[in-house]
C-alpha cells in the first residue's frame, strides 16, 4: 500500500514526460490513461464491429454462404464480449479518468499507479480472447452469456482461455471502479458537497459501486464453469446434484446490474449536454440523483426476467415481472427531466446536442421495448428472438454508444484544444443515425414474426428484412470510419482553436481550465461556491 | 504518509473487502439457491433424504392425486431403465410403493445415479420419499438386473389445485467419478 | 378542415390495424385462446407505449422547434417543480398497475397445466426433438428435413426452408395437450409461436407447458435457445388434427412401430450384403452423423473428432459399436442405440468403417449390434 502514497507525489516532481512508448506504458497521469482507455475502446469497437460485419454478411441472404455455423457462433459470442467488456465499459472508464478529476477539481485520480495497471492488463485480456479464435476448434462459441452446460461439458478447450480473459477484464474493471470511488470520496475540491457534484460524477459513483458488487459475482460464475469443466465439480451438472438453471441465476445476478453499468454513465453525459445546449440548468437535479440510485438498487432484484422461459413457478414470474416494470418509473423520470430541461430553453444544435437528442429518442424506444419484454406472458413470445436483439441494441448502441460519441464531441475540444471538423461531424451523425435505424429497427419486425436470435440461417419469410438490416449494418460500420478520421484530425491538432469554455452554455470546473487541458490541472484545489 | 493517502488506503481496504465478500457471495448463491429451492420448490428437486412416515398420518380419502413416473437415460448410460408403474392414483397421506426395473446389458460393471425432478415444481415440496434408489448411487455388475423400490406418500397439505404431478428420473453413468465400491451391488 | 383531419386520423388508424395484422412484421394471433390473449396484451402495451412516445417526443419536438436559440428564444429560469416531478412519477406507476393486472391473469392461465387430455414428453438433444406419447407405445425423433444442398445454395430453397421435419408431432384439436419438456444434453427451448408456448428444455429437469389448439393445421416453430453448432437447424413442426383423425393416426402409428420391432427380430438371423449396408449406411450417416463428423468424415478439428483414419473406425470394431450405440458420457456424442434401428446401426457402422479410405472391408451385421446391446 505504500506505493499508493508514493503515487500521490509522483507527478509533482516529474513534470516532463518520458518520450515515445515508455510515456504511455509507465504513465500515471489520469489524462494519459483516459486517452489510452478511449483509444483502446475505439479499436475494440472496430474489431467487434468487424465481427458484426461477418455476422451480417452471413445473414445477408438465406443459406450458408460465408462462414460455417460453428464460426458464426464464435462471431456472435466474441462480438458480444468485445462490445460489452472491450468497447462500452472501457470507453466509460476512459471518460471517467479524463473527466472525473477535472469535474471535481482534483489533480489526478486517487490511485494513479493502480490506474496504470488497470488499463494495461486490458489489452492482454483481449489478446488472449482473440487468440483463442485461432486455436484448433476455435474460440468460445456458446454466446456471451455462456450458459452451462453448453459452456462446460459441451464446450471446446478454448473455454480455459475464455475464463482467464474474463477474469482479467473483471480485475481491470474492479480496479478502475475502486479508483473512481476513492477519488470521488476523498479528492473533491473544498466546497463540492455531495449534492453539488456534477451528474456525470454521480452516475459514475453509483456505477462504480455496481461494478464492485457484481464483477466479483461474474468472476465466481466463470470460476464455477472452469471447475465444472476441468476439475469435476457439479455446480451446473444435474448428474452430480447441480442445476444448469442455477448458472443462469448467478450469471444474470451479475448481468442485469451490468446492463445499468453500461447505461448510468450515459445518463450522466446526457444530463450535462442537454443543459449546456439549452442554456438552462438541468431540471430536477436531485430527482435525477435519486432516480439513478433507485435504478441501481432495483437492478439487483430483477435478474430473473431474463429467464422467464426456464420454468419458474408462478409467484417468481409475477415478482420479477412487477419489479422489472417498476424500473421504468425512475427511467421515465430521467427522460421527462431532460425534456423539461429543454422546455423554454434557448436551444442550439451543435454536434454533442445532436447525438444527445438522438440518444433520448432512440434510447426511449429501447426502453419501450424493454417494458414490453417485462410482461411475462408476452415475453414467452419475444424471448430469444430478434425482438430482444433489437431491444438491447437500441439501448446499447443508440443508447450507450451514442452517449459516448456525444461525450467525445462534447469534450474533444477540451482534450485537444481544437474544434472537431464540422463537415465530417455532420456526415458522421447523419450517416450513423440513418444506418443505425435501418440496422436495428427492422429487427423488431423479424423478431415478432418469429426469427430466433443466434442462428446463422433463417426461413425465407425473414429474407427481405434481413437484407435491409445487413445493408444498414455495413453502412453503420463504414460511418464509424468518418468518426475515426475526425478524431485523428483533432488529435493531430488540426482545426479551429477552442476557447476554455468551448460551449457558451457550458458550466463546471472542467471548463475553467484552458483548452487543451494542461498535463497537470488543479494542483491547488479550486474553491467551489 | 499524508492524511490524504492514509484515508485513501483505508478506503481501498474497505472496497477490496467488499469485492472479496461479493466473490464469496457468488459462491454462496449455490447453497442459497438450494435452500431457496427447498423452501419454494422452484426447480422441482425432491428432498435427497428419506422422510419418515407417521403411521397415524390422516389419509385424505376425499382427494385423489395422480402421480406419473418417467424414466430417462442420459446419453452414454446403457442400462435398461423403466418404471413398472407408469401412473398411480393415491390419496394424500397414503403410503405407496412403486418399483423400477434396471438391467446392465453391457459387459462391464457400471454405477448409476438417478436424479429426480418433479413438475410442477411446487409438488416436490409435498412429495415425501421414505425409501428411494435415488438416495444412493446404484452399482450394477455386468449383465445384472434389479428391481429398485421407491416408497412415498403425498403430504395432505398439497395445494388443492395440484391434481396431477410428474416425477421423472434421469439415470446417469457415474462410474468414473463414483466413490461407491462395486462389490456392494 | 376539422373533418379532413378526422378522416386522416381514421384512415391512419385503419391502416395501422391492417399493418398490425401482417404476420411478417408483427406477432401472430395464433390458434389458441392463450395465444390470442397474448397477442391482445402485446398490442395493448404497444399502443400504450405509442401514446407515451407521442406525448414525450411531441413535447420534445415542440421545444426543439419553438425554443431554438436561432429564433431568439431566451432561456427560462425554472429547474425544478415538486408537483410536476411527483406527477410524472405517479402517473406512469398507475399506468403500470393497469398493465400488470391483465398480464397477471393471462400468466395464471398459462401456468395451469392440470387436467390434460393428452401428455407428450418432448426431449431436445443436439439437434433434434424426440416426442413420446405417454399413454401409447408411440415415440419418434423429429429431424429437420431440409436438404443440405438447399442450405449450401446448390438447390432452390423450398417453401418451408428450415421449418420442415421428417416426422412432425401430431396432436388433437380441441383437447388440452400437456407437454413435459426436458433435454438430453444442453439447454434447448421448444417454441411454437402459434400456440404462444416457449419453454426451456433443461437437462435433468422437466418443465411443463400446455396448449389447446382450436384450428386444425400445420404449425411451425424453432429451437429458441442457443444449443451449439446447428441451433438454427432444429425446427419444430406440429400438426393439429381433429380428434377422430388423431386417434386413427395414433393407432396406425402404434401398429407400425410394433411391426418394426418384430421385423427387427427377423433381421437378426440374416446377413446383409456390403453394397446394401453401404447404401443404407450413407443415408443414415448424412442425417444422423454428418452434422458433427462432416459429410467427408473429417469432423471439425478440436470440436468433433474425425472418423476418417480414426483408430477406432479402422481397428476396434467392438468399441466402435459401443460408442455409436451408447454414446460417450460427458461429450456431444449421443447414444444412437434407441434412435436408430438395428439395421440402420449396422449399416452406418459398416459405412464408417469403409468410407473415405477406411477400407477395412468388414461388414457389421444387425446381430453384432444386437449382441452388444443385449450383452449376449
Amino acid at each position: 500500500m505504500s506505493s499508493v502514497a508514493d503515487d500521490l507525489h509522483h507527478d509533482e516532481h516529474h513534470d516532463h514526460k518520458p518520450a515515445g512508448i515508455m510515456r504511455w506504458l509507465l504513465t500515471t497521469n489520469h489524462k494519459d490513461i483516459g486517452t489510452l482507455y478511449l483509444w483502446f475502446a475505439f479499436i475494440m469497437f472496430l474489431v467487434g464491429g468487424a465481427m458484426a460485419m461477418v455476422i451480417r454478411a452471413e445473414l445477408f441472404q438465406p443459406g450458408l454462404q460465408i462462414v460455417e455455423p460453428n464460426f458464426f457462433n464464435q462471431m456472435t459470442t466474441v462480438h458480444g464480449l468485445i462490445m460489452v467488456f472491450g468497447a462500452v465499459m472501457p470507453a466509460f472508464t476512459g471518460l471517467a479518468n479524463w473527466m472525473v478529476p477535472l469535474m471535481i477539481g482534483a489533480p489526478d485520480m486517487a490511485l494513479p499507479r493502480m490506474n496504470n495497471w488497470s488499463f494495461w492488463i486490458l489489452p492482454g485480456a483481449f489478446l488472449i480472447l482473440l487468440a483463442s479464435l485461432f486455436l484448433e476448434g476455435g474460440g468460445p462459441n456458446f454466446g456471451w452469456t455462456f450458459y452451462a452446460p453448453l459452456s462446460t461439458t459441451y464446450s471446446n478447450d478454448s473455454t480455459a482461455l475464455f475464463v482467464f480473459s474474463v477474469h482479467i477484464m473483471g480485475i481491470s474493471s474492479i480496479m478502475g471502479a475502486i479508483n473512481v470511488i476513492v477519488t470521488i470520496f476523498n479528492m473533491r475540491a473544498p466546497g463540492m458537497t455531495w449534492m453539488k457534484m456534477p451528474m456525470f460524477v454521480w452516475t459514475w459513483l453509483i456505477t462504480a459501486f455496481l461494478l464492485i458488487a457484481v464483477m466479483p459475482v461474474l468472476a465466481g460464475a466463470v470460476t464455477m464453469v472452469l471447475t465444472d469443466k476441468y476439475f469435476g465439480t457439479s455446480f451446473f451438472d444435474a448428474a452430480g446434484g447441480g442445476d444448469p438453471v442455477l448458472f443462469q441465476h448467478i450469471f444474470w445476478f451479475f448481468g442485469h446490474p451490468e446492463v445499468y453499468i453500461m447505461i448510468l454513465p450515459a445518463f450522466g453525459i446526457i444530463s450535462h449536454i442537454v443543459p449546456t445546449f439549452s442554456r438552462k440548468k438541468l431540471f430536477g437535479y436531485s430527482s435525477m440523483v435519486y432516480a439513478t440510485a433507485s435504478i441501481a438498487l432495483l437492478s439487483f432484484i430483477v435478474w430473473a426476467h431474463h429467464m422467464f422461459t426456464t420454468g419458474m413457478p408462478l409467484f417468481a414470474e409475477m415478482f420479477f415481472m412487477f419489479a422489472t416494470m417498476l424500473i421504468s418509473v425512475p427511467t421515465g423520470v430521467k427522460v421527462f427531466n431532460w425534456v423539461a430541461t429543454m422546455w423554454r430553453g434557448s436551444i442550439s444544435y451543435e454536434m454533442p446536442m445532436m447525438f444527445a437528442l438522438a440518444f433520448i429518442v432512440l434510447f426511449t424506444i429501447g426502453g419501450f421495448s424493454g417494458l414490453m419484454l417485462a410482461i411475462t406472458p408476452v415475453d414467452f413470445q419475444y424471448h430469444d428472438t430478434y425482438f430482444v436483439v433489437a431491444h438491447f441494441h437500441y439501448v446499447l448502441v443508440t443508447g450507450a454508444v451514442f452517449s459516448i460519441m456525444a461525450a467525445v464531441y462534447y469534450w474533444l475540444p477540451k482534450w485537444c484544444g481544437k474544434m472537431y471538423d464540422q463537415t465530417l461531424a455532420q456526415w458522421h451523425f447523419w450517416c450513423s443515425l440513418i444506418s443505425v435505424n435501418l440496422l436495428f429497427f427492422p429487427m423488431h419486425f423479424v423478431g415478432l414474426a418469429g426469427m430466433p436470435r443466434r442462428i446463422p440461417d433463417y426461413a425465407l419469410q425473414f429474407a427481405d428484412f434481413n437484407k435491409w438490416i445487413s445493408i444498414g449494418g455495413f453502412a453503420f460500420g463504414l460511418s464509424q470510419l468518418i468518426f475515426l478520421a475526425l478524431i485523428i484530425k483533432a488529435s493531430r491538432k488540426i482545426g479551429e482553436p477552442a476557447t476554455a469554455q468551448v460551449w457558451d452554455g457550458a458550466e463546471g470546473l472542467e471548463w475553467e481550465v484552458p483548452s487543451p487541458a494542461p498535463y497537470h490541472t488543479f494542483e491547488t484545489p479550486p474553491e467551489v461556491k | 504518509m499524508t492524511e490524504q493517502s492514509q484515508s485513501n488506503n483505508r478506503m481501498v481496504i474497505k472496497l477490496v473487502a467488499i469485492v472479496i465478500g461479493m466473490f464469496g457471495f457468488g459462491f454462496a448463491l449455490v447453497p442459497l439457491y438450494d435452500v431457496f429451492c427447498d423452501i419454494t420448490g422452484i426447480n422441482g428437486k425432491t428432498n435427497p433424504y428419506a422422510a419418515t412416515y407417521d403411521v397415524n398420518t390422516d389419509v385424505d380419502t376425499s382427494r385423489e392425486i395422480t402421480v406419473e413416473f418417467i424414466t430417462r437415460n442420459q446419453s452414454g448410460m446403457p442400462w435398461d431403465f423403466e418404471a413398472r408403474t407408469h401412473r398411480i392414483k393415491v390419496h394424500p397421506g397414503e403410503l405407496k410403493t412403486v418399483e423400477f426395473y434396471v438391467r446392465n446389458p453391457t459387459g462391464r460393471d457400471i454405477i448409476g445415479q438417478a436424479i429426480p425432478s418433479v413438475s410442477p415444481g411446487t409438488a416436490a415440496l409435498y412429495l415425501n420419499k421414505t425409501e428411494c434408489f435415488c438416495f444412493e448411487q446404484q452399482p450394477l455388475k455386468a449383465g445384472a438386473e434389479a428391481l429398485m423400490p421407491m416408497q412415498f406418500y403425498v403430504d395432505p397439505q398439497l395445494p388443492e389445485d395440484i391434481k396431477v404431478f410428474t416425477l421423472s428420473y434421469t439415470l446417469y453413468d457415474v462410474t468414473g467419478t463414483s466413490t461407491v465400491a462395486m462389490n456392494r451391488g | 378542415m376539422g373533418k379532413g383531419v378526422l378522416t386522416a386520423i381514421c384512415a391512419t388508424l385503419a391502416s395501422s390495424v391492417a399493418v398490425a395484422e401482417r404476420s411478417d412484421i408483427n406477432l401472430r394471433q395464433g390458434v389458441t385462446d392463450i395465444s390470442e390473449q397474448v397477442y391482445g396484451l402485446h398490442m395493448t402495451i404497444f399502443y400504450i407505449c405509442v401514446v407515451i412516445g407521442v406525448v414525450v417526443f411531441g413535447a420534445m419536438l415542440y421545444a426543439m422547434i419553438f425554443h431554438r436559440k436561432s429564433k431568439g428564444a431566451k432561456p427560462a429560469n425554472f429547474h425544478e417543480s415538486v408537483k410536476v416531478e411527483v406527477a410524472w412519477t405517479i402517473v406512469p406507476f398507475l399506468i403500470l398497475v393497469g398493465m400488470a393486472i391483465p398480464a397477471a391473469k393471462t400468466l395464471i392461465a398459462m401456468e395451469d397445466t392440470s387436467e390434460a387430455d393428452v401428455t407428450v414428453l418432448v426431449t431436445g438433444s443436439q439437434w433434434k426433438w424426440h416426442y413420446k406419447y405417454m399413454d401409447h407405445d408411440v415415440d419418434f425423433y423429429s429431424l429437420m428435413a431440409t436438404q443440405p444442398e438447399q442450405i449450401a445454395n446448390k438447390f432452390d430453397k423450398g417453401e418451408n426452408y428450415l421449418l420442415e421435419v421428417d416426422r412432425p408431432l401430431v396432436i388433437p384439436t380441441g383437447q388440452k395437450v400437456r407437454f413435459l419438456i426436458t433435454s438430453d444434453d444442453v439447454i434447448h427451448s421448444w417454441w411454437v409461436p402459434d400456440f404462444a408456448v416457449k419453454k426451456d428444455a433443461n437437462p435433468g429437469f422437466i418443465n411443463e407447458a400446455w396448449t389447446k389448439v382450436n384450428e386444425p393445421g400445420i404449425y411451425r416453430g424453432q429451437c429458441a435457445e442457443l444449443c451449439g453448432k446447428d441451433h438454427g437447424f432444429m425446427p419444430v413442426v406440429v400438426i393439429a388434427k381433429e380428434p377422430a383423425e388423431y386417434q386413427r393416426w395414433l393407432a396406425e402409428e402404434e401398429a407400425k412401430q410394433l411391426k418394426a420391432k418384430e421385423e427387427e427380430q427377423k433381421l437378426l438371423a440374416m446377413n446383409m450384403e456390403m453394397d446394401e449396408l453401404m447404401d443404407v449406411g450413407k443415408q443414415v450417416y448424412q442425417s444422423a452423423c454428418a452434422a458433427c463428423h462432416m459429410p467427408n468424415g473429417e469432423g471439425l478439428p478440436g470440436v468433433f473428432p474425425a472418423l476418417k483414419g480414426s483408430d477406432i473406425a479402422i481397428n476396434d470394431m467392438q468399441k466402435h459399436i459401443d460408442i455409436v450405440v451408447n454414446g460417450v458420457s460427458g461429450t456431444s456424442m449421443q447414444a444412437f442405440g434407441k434412435q436408430l434401428s438395428l439395421k440402420e446401426l449396422a449399416a452406418v457402422i459398416t459405412y464408417e468403417r469403409n468410407a473415405w479410405g477406411n477400407n477395412t472391408g468388414e461388414t457389421v451385421q444387425a446381430k453384432d449390434v444386437n449382441a452388444l446391446i443385449t450383452g449376449n
